[in-house]
């Protein structure tokens, strides 16, 4: 299907012969991601379907508690300083951003009156502007007003480099300003065809002017309210221990009518993946439980319990390898894994080919994952069709030592391959997770069969993924040879997706390791296709950039992709609530509802 | 004559009236045999011992070939204690798990005796100054908090380690060491509560009286009689560094995730206890029977140690 027959299709829809949900269909089967297909509708000026909420309930309150458990606590409650999903869940429950996606990759909107197109004046021709309007009638936690300068300040809040904000990417160069005091006016620097970047999802939560404006740039991490969010949400704060339990109790004055049901909210931290999935399906103890990541086998055994299910929800989050390409073992001013140094060994491209080979991705998907885990070679995954074609996973011990062989690495007398001095010789560190650990042990296997010694090394998850800065073992320093973990896809378009491969996203010490890039990698070409994708208009020939960017970054082995990983979720059998591959699981909590 | 009555004759036969004279290891274990549970323990030990020294060696399977073919299948004549959910095989993991768990439990308990009977028998043995400040020390230690200290020993010494010796000498160095490190002191509480009644006892004063030396009391007549708790103290300690040592695995602090000890077999095996029951009952048991056995041989050497004890 080329160019024209899109046209033609949305032009259909727009005279109304062509249902929209046919025409999303339609393009998904052809491998276009629903966000983007809905896209391609809204550029057109043809309106967004609203999601009809499922909300039953006819008052507010009177639901008793709302028990959620997330096996890695919050750490901190500021969407700007949010660095895994964990802060950003427990950030979304107080915060709102002015729209949120819904699982067909629709904007629903949160704090705006209405989502901006092209019919009521929101989205301009040129690609540049955008007019969001306000809903009306919002209030803070704590009583004051929620304005424009709220939103305005958002945006120079996290947009200042002083600030490191981890939202910086999804603020900087644009300009937002108030027209009056429930419309706002942001203006590109370029034609950006994503414009729902700022302000939407979980980069686009905001917070109150009031309590933040004092702490914008280096003061950013004293304020007060960084651990106590007062915020538009559901959900009042009531109190917070960092990595361990965020509660709230209800919103009575929520903007939106007989919402939300809940009396009081409980975010539980800590423990593990079976635990927590054992208190939904077995126990009931829980309500919800985040980030199953268990071995099918376990959580079919525990559905059996009658009390909840595994709810498996359709994602971009993929867990793959990253290739270290600097030296974790020199230490530069101050920070090891610097970008003024490389790797010995894994920038040698023959040996990141022969990683990529030693990775037996088809016994990882059926004897760990099952249901949550799809074998792949590619790092952009959803929906299957715009997954690119030219990248198939392969398990071939041979053809790895062949690699070897051919690039001059030679066995030494310890059985270990070695080159000019180096040994090929890794650590390779990941969360402490039993499905993790057990696929670092079915890739150590294939590695020795091919000469490659590996040190496996788990760090607990509270560490792993905390955003503490004195700690060595965080995922964004990336003090070891190669490491895995999964990154989630929270933007419905790759471009934030397809940002950690960028040269000016480095995690380094002088941005407190906030950067995105911690492989390091980088490639003119990738920043080049980046920068056209981020102009480029056309929906479809953006998409092609996206697909050449993957291919770019897999091909080099840069990152090596192990399984696509659909979101695993446990709840209880009556907790009704709406899931989103595209957003926080929180993105809708204020439909969240028990049937009697 | 009435002198003829040989000194040689009344020598023997008061020899024979007198029972066989005896060597104090020879007493202990006569009093140890008495002990029927201390007795079962020990052998248990020594088979357990035994077989995970010279186990590996006659039981060749490697520890860390997967199979997804024979995956989670229970004890049968090719793998005896079952396979976990790779296919590896479970005997294999626990003969080396088990090397590794008895020599960080026997090390780290000699770490835990030897520092706290050297500090609990300085500060019996000296009044004042000397006494107050190392019981002081011993209050610090026992009042830090271990496992946020243990973290930071662990992060800063870590990589360093690994360096001189290699990870897997180096964790069981830094292991070994801080779980040590962590339990001496009620060793050295003990120690000093004994010195402190036995220095005044008769028998060591009539040693001073002779003119032993200080070290030689201590060495000859005080610390003897003041082993018998501080073994007792030390079979506990070695269960203890065993379940520590699962803790700092859990946390990912410890041994390399791969490295099958019997706390990290645990661990891993814990999600299948309604799949795979046997996966958990064997490095549990073992952990069971290895603790257990050193208590009971603990409570039967202080049984045999003590001198005040009447055999009954």
């Amino acid at each position: 299907m080329n160019e024209q027959n899109i046209r033609g299709l949305i032009e259909e829809v727009r005279e109304g012969k062509l249902a929209r949900r046919d025409f999303m269909t339609k393009m998904v089967s052809l491998g276009l991601a629903a966000p983007l297909a809905g896209h391609l509708l809204l550029n057109a000026g043809i309106a967004q379907a609203q999601t009809p909420s499922a909300y039953k309930a006819t008052k507010r309150g009177g639901g008793g508690a709302l028990k959620v458990l997330w096996w890695q606590g919050a750490t901190l409650l500021n969407p700007h300083f949010a660095t895994g999903t964990k802060d950003q869940d427990g950030s979304r429950v107080f915060y709102e951003p002015l729209a949120s996606w819904d699982k067909d990759g629709n904007l629903t909107a949160n704090l705006a009156a209405e989502i901006p197109s092209a019919t009521n004046g929101g989205l301009s021709k040129d690609g540049k502007t955008v007019i969001w309007k306000l809903k009306r009638g919002v209030t803070w936690h704590d009583g004051k007003p929620f304005t424009s300068a709220d939103v305005v300040f958002n945006w120079e809040y996290a947009s200042d480099p002083a600030t490191s904000a981890v939202t910086i990417g999804s603020y900087k160069e644009m300009k937002v300003e108030a027209v009056d005091s429930h419309t706002v006016k942001i203006t590109f620097n370029k034609v950006t065809p994503f414009w729902a970047t700022p302000f939407v999802g979980v980069q686009g939560m905001i917070i109150p002017k009031h309590l933040f404006e004092a702490y914008k740039g280096a003061k950013s991490r004293e304020a007060p309210n960084n651990l106590k969010p007062v915020g538009t949400g559901p959900y009042k704060f009531t109190d917070f221990t960092p990595g361990d339990m965020v509660r709230g109790a209800i919103n009575t004055t929520y903007h939106q009518a007989n919402k939300p049901f809940f009396d009081t909210f409980e975010m539980k931290g800590g423990g593990d993946a079976v635990s927590a999935a054992r208190a939904v399906l077995q126990t009931g103890e829980y309500d919800f439980a985040w980030n199953l990541q268990v071995e099918d086998e376990i959580l079919v055994k525990l559905e059996v319990g009658g009390k909840g299910k595994v709810v498996v929800i359709p994602s971009g989050d993929i867990e793959f390898i990253q290739c270290n390409f600097t030296d974790p073992n020199v230490e530069v001013d101050g920070e090891r894994s610097s970008i003024k140094t490389k790797h010995p060994v894994l920038t040698d491209p023959a040996v990141r080919q022969a990683l990529s080979l030693l990775i037996d991705r088809a016994s990882v998907q059926q004897f760990i994952y099952g249901r949550a885990g799809v074998a792949t070679a590619n790092f952009v995954n959803n929906p299957p069709r715009l997954r690119s074609t030219a990248n198939k996973p392969e398990f071939n011990v041979d053809k790895a030592i062949a690699v070897l062989e051919a690039a001059g690495w030679k066995k030494g007398s310890d059985g270990t391959r070695e080159k000019g001095g180096k040994k090929l010789k890794f650590v390779y560190q990941t969360s402490v997770n039993q499905p993790r650990q057990k696929t670092q042990a079915i890739v150590k296997q294939a590695c020795q069969k091919a000469g490659i010694d590996v040190e496996l090394k788990a760090v607990t998850g509270a560490v792993f993924f905390s955003s503490d800065e004195g700690n060595p073992d965080t995922y964004t320093k990336l003090y070891a040879d190669l490491q895995m973990y999964t990154t989630t896809m929270n933007a419905p378009d790759a471009e934030i997706f397809m940002n950690q491969f960028c040269s000016w996203e480095f995690a380094t010490k002088a941005n407190k390791w906030q950067g995105r890039n911690s492989t390091r990698w980088s490639n003119p070409e990738y920043d080049k296709a980046f920068r056209a994708a981020e102009g480029e208009l056309d929906p479809v020939k953006r998409a092609a950039l996206y697909i050449k960017m993957n291919d770019m970054v897999v091909q080099d082995h840069a990152v090596i992709p192990v399984v696509s990983r659909p979101r695993a979720r446990g709840a209880n059998l009556k907790l009704r609530f709406s899931e989103s591959g595209w957003d926080s699981d929180f993105w809708a909590l204020q439909d969240w509802y028990r049937e009697a | 004559m009435a002198t003829s009555l040989s000194p040689n004759t009344a020598d023997s036969v008061a020899e024979a009236a007198r029972p066989k004279p005896i060597s104090l290891a020879q007493d202990i274990w006569r009093r140890f045999k008495r002990h029927r549970l201390a007795l079962i323990g020990m052998v248990i030990l020594i088979v357990i011992v035994v077989g995970v020294i010279i186990g590996p060696w006659l039981w060749t399977v490697p520890i860390n070939e997967i199979d997804f073919g024979s995956r989670l299948k229970p004890p049968s004549a090719a793998h005896p204690f079952g396979t976990d959910d790779l296919g590896q095989d479970l005997l294999a993991r626990m003969l080396y798990g088990g090397r590794i768990s008895m020599a960080v439990g026997i090390a780290a308990m000699l770490i835990a005796i030897v520092v706290g009977t050297i500090v609990g028998s300085i500060a019996g043995m000296s009044r004042g100054i000397v006494d107050t400040a190392l019981m002081w020390m011993t209050d610090l230690f026992l009042s830090l908090p271990q496992l946020p200290l243990l973290l930071l020993i662990i992060y800063l010494f870590r990589d360093s380690l690994k360096k001189i010796v290699g990870p897997e000498v180096g964790v069981f160095v830094m292991v070994v060491v801080v779980i040590g490190g962590f339990r001496w002191m009620p060793v050295a509480r003990l120690v000093r509560a004994q010195f402190l009644s036995l220095r005044e006892k008769e028998f060591v004063e009539a040693a001073r009286a002779l003119g032993a030396s200080r070290t030689r009391q201590v060495a000859r007549h005080i610390l003897p009689n003041a082993l018998g708790p501080v073994i007792v103290a030390g079979t506990i300690d070695v269960a203890a560094a065993i379940i520590a040592e699962s803790t700092l695995s859990f946390l990912g602090l410890g041994f390399p995730p791969d490295i099958p000890t019997w706390g990290r077999m645990l661990f891993d095996a814990k999600d299948y206890l309604d799949i795979a029951p046997y996966w958990a009952l064997f490095p549990g048991m073992l952990i069971f029977l290895t603790v257990l056995s050193i208590n009971y041989i603990g409570d039967g050497l202080r049984d045999a140690l003590d001198p005040r004890r009447v055999l009954g």
